[in-house]
């Protein structure tokens, strides 16, 4: 078990280190045979969904926050994305969100409330605000927080209890995970984006082929994306179940850090990114296991069923549930057909669309809408469809409306909204109503995810907005 | 949380098993901000019953719960512990426990006490005989007695489980024990970390 206490598996003294373990082995502050390690966290998100009990614990046993200032919350989950000057309807979610102001008044932490220029999707602020930074641990009480792996960072969801703990000690008790190597070689065809990329990874990885690892994305096609396309694959490590994703930091990294409100400045600046520097996977560091795919296969992905990894390029037809081989995954599909209303042969490009929606923490950053903008420029949405676009936060509101895409979409018949997590999870009133379809930029198919009976077919940006076009599922070229 | 040493006193007698968490704590209760108050979600659903034995007036002001077996099995909610612990219940007994039921109430300071079946059996008995009998927990022997009864048994109760109960440690208590290396880890972070 000895293994199990210095951090992640192939971590040899003095030997070649991945990225994954570099990270780890700077964080341990405490480790002991046959116990989880004691990682000290860098950075802690907070929101108002899992952490009101976590502070209620505090109240309970006097204890404070140890670093507050290492602590920074924002109202995203539930907040309402029209009409935000009037008090939240809906009970519950404004019990969360005024329970959420009154501990952060009361135990001294920064939050950033709706209205806020700042505030936003918990994974879009901590990037933009430049408190994500390389090298990092960052923890949320939130699974997508593997998104702040982009910087090569340590992110990973944790439970309210566990945000409890973090608020108090600062730090997380950790067992060891396998480490993961996921390679994109090559380079993208046109046309194929970095949603696409993960959903390709999906499909190879299966939702379940992550599980008890942290992943490393690397090669060419990765190297190649900006922080907006890194961050949009590491936000769904967790779809095909690893804990984190991680990307070694380069100067595409320090170039989006650099000038940002709590990045380093001046001659710490430089101290921070030689240190960064130093933060890539050794040669001949190894991996529990790996995973390659080739970039030039990549084309314009969608989902069919009800998990991330049932994908297929959207040029294809409705799989045949009897053309899988293994009988698990047989059944799953012919369940994930009934529900999603569709018939095996089918093509996808002809399956109409009643919903677009374009945000969430995977896809609402101002290269997303960047993306949907140029597709629905001089366009028209399809006569009946609902569609919103919903971005990331009001820095990212902020930024579109002064390059006048907002204008754009609204032009074209879109929908443009508050900052929030709105449909990706409708905790909200943005909901899909039973047996209706969605293109949707977010992370996650499941069954009623986007509102009880709702049908979800996660897409990129750009897919997004030709099929809002079309009424059907397309990518831009097919609008030509 | 609070130490314990010894539990001392009368139990309600639980005479079911597969007693899941959604039935200890209904999901309704989950929506709610607080970490106290669900006291009054425990068996919410039973409770209405007037033959309920919750509502059994002779068995008013017992601190321990006694259970049958499976008692805390389905979803991983902690509220299951709160519950049992807000209505005033220091530890439950049972012959055998969900896994994370039992780990979340050692969390707690709840004292899970996993005797075997006979020992089980024969409380219930007697408890439903007598809801007077007295009943002694020890944590640092592991051991439930009931003298009227001539019962006296162990249970087990792993070093570590017994070091948090006896010393009041929950998680963060534990990690607060190294509180001088994270002092001295935060020392020597990067200041460019602030
Ligand atoms: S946008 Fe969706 S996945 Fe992201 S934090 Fe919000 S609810 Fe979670």
């Amino acid at each position: 078990m000895s293994e199990e206490t210095t951090g992640p598996k192939t971590n040899i003294e003095n030997g070649p280190r991945t990225i994954i373990e570099k990270v780890w082995d700077r964080h341990v502050v405490h480790a002991a045979e046959g116990e989880p390690s004691l990682l000290y966290i860098d950075l802690h998100l907070v929101h108002e969904v899992t952490s009101p009990q976590a502070f209620d614990g505090l109240r309970l046993t006097n204890r404070p926050i140890r670093r507050p200032e290492l602590t920074v919350a924002t109202e995203d989950h539930n907040v309402p994305t029209a009409d935000i000057d009037q008090p939240i309807a809906d009970p519950v979610s404004k019990a969360q969100v005024d329970t959420l102001r009154k501990n952060c008044d009361e135990f001294g932490v920064k939050l950033y409330s709706m209205g806020d220029i700042n505030q936003g999707i918990v994974h879009v602020i901590g990037p933009e605000l430049g408190l994500t930074q390389p090298g990092m641990t960052v923890v949320c009480g939130d699974s997508h927080t593997s998104t702040h792996g982009a910087f090569g960072a340590l992110a990973f969801g944790i439970g309210t209890s566990e945000v409890e703990h973090v608020l108090a000690t600062q730090t997380l008790q950790q067992s060891a995970q396998e480490t993961m190597a996921i390679t994109v070689n090559g380079e993208l065809p046109e046309g194929s984006t970095a949603k696409d990329v993960v959903l390709a990874i999906l499909g190879a990885a299966d939702t379940g082929g992550g599980i008890g690892a942290i992943a490393e994305f690397r090669g060419p096609v990765i190297e190649a994306l900006s922080m907006e396309g890194r961050m949009t694959v590491c936000n769904m490590s967790i779809e095909f179940g690893a804990k984190a994703g991680m990307i070694a930091p380069d100067d595409t990294t320090f170039e989006y850090l650099k000038g940002r409100p709590n990045a380093p400045s001046g001659a710490e600046w430089d101290a921070a990114v030689a240190d960064w520097k130093t933060l890539r996977s050794d040669e001949g560091a190894t991996y529990d296991r790996e995973i390659i795919i080739d970039g030039a296969d990549i084309v314009p992905y969608m989902t069919w069923g009800t998990n991330p990894g049932q994908v297929l390029p959207i040029s294809a037809d409705v799989p045949d549930p009897a053309s899988f081989e293994d009988p698990g995954a047989s059944d799953a599909a012919a369940r994930a057909l009934e529900y999603m209303g569709l018939t095996a042969g089918t093509p996808l490009k002809d399956v109409p669309v009643d919903t677009v929606f374009i945000g969430s923490c995977t896809n609402s950053r101002i290269e997303d809408l960047r993306a949907a903008a140029a597709v629905a420029k001089g366009r028209k949405v399809k006569d009946g469809m609902r569609t919103l676009v919903v971005p990331g936060s009001g820095l990212v509101k902020k930024q579109a409306e002064e390059e006048g895409l907002h204008t754009i979409f609204i032009e074209a018949g879109f929908d443009w909204r508050e900052p929030g997590c709105s449909m990706c999870l409708a905790m909200n009133p943005d909901k899909l109503a039973p047996g209706e379809r969605s293109a949707s930029t977010s992370n996650r198919n499941f069954e009623g995810r986007q509102g009880r009976g709702g049908r979800t077919h996660l897409v990129s940006p750009a897919v997004a907005a030709a099929t809002a076009i079309a009424g059907t599922f397309a990518t831009p070229a097919d609008l030509d | 949380m609070e130490p314990v040493a010894i539990v001392q006193g009368t139990a309600v007698p639980l005479d079911r098993s597969d007693v899941d968490t959604d039935q200890i704590i209904p999901s309704d209760w989950l929506k709610r901000v607080e970490r106290t108050g669900f006291e009054k979600g425990l068996f919410s659903e039973w409770r209405d019953g007037e033959d309920f034995v919750l509502n059994n007036e002779e068995y008013a002001g017992a601190n321990i719960l006694l259970g049958g077996p499976n008692f805390g099995t389905g979803s991983s909610r902690e509220h299951a512990v709160w519950a049992i612990q807000q209505y005033g219940f220091a530890a439950v007994i049972s012959p055998r426990f969900g896994p994370i039921f039992k780990n979340n109430s050692t969390k707690n300071g709840l004292v899970p006490v996993e005797v075997d079946t006979a020992t089980a059996e024969t409380l219930m008995a007697a408890v439903q005989a007598d809801p007077t009998l007295e009943i002694t927990i020890d944590v640092e022997r592991a051991t439930i007695e009931a003298p009227a009864i001539g019962l006296a048994s162990t249970f087990d109760l792993s070093e570590s489980i017994r070091h948090r109960l006896l010393n009041g440690l929950d998680d963060i208590g534990i990690t607060m024990q190294q509180v001088d290396k994270i002092g001295s880890f935060e020392g020597s972070r990067p200041s460019y970390m602030a």
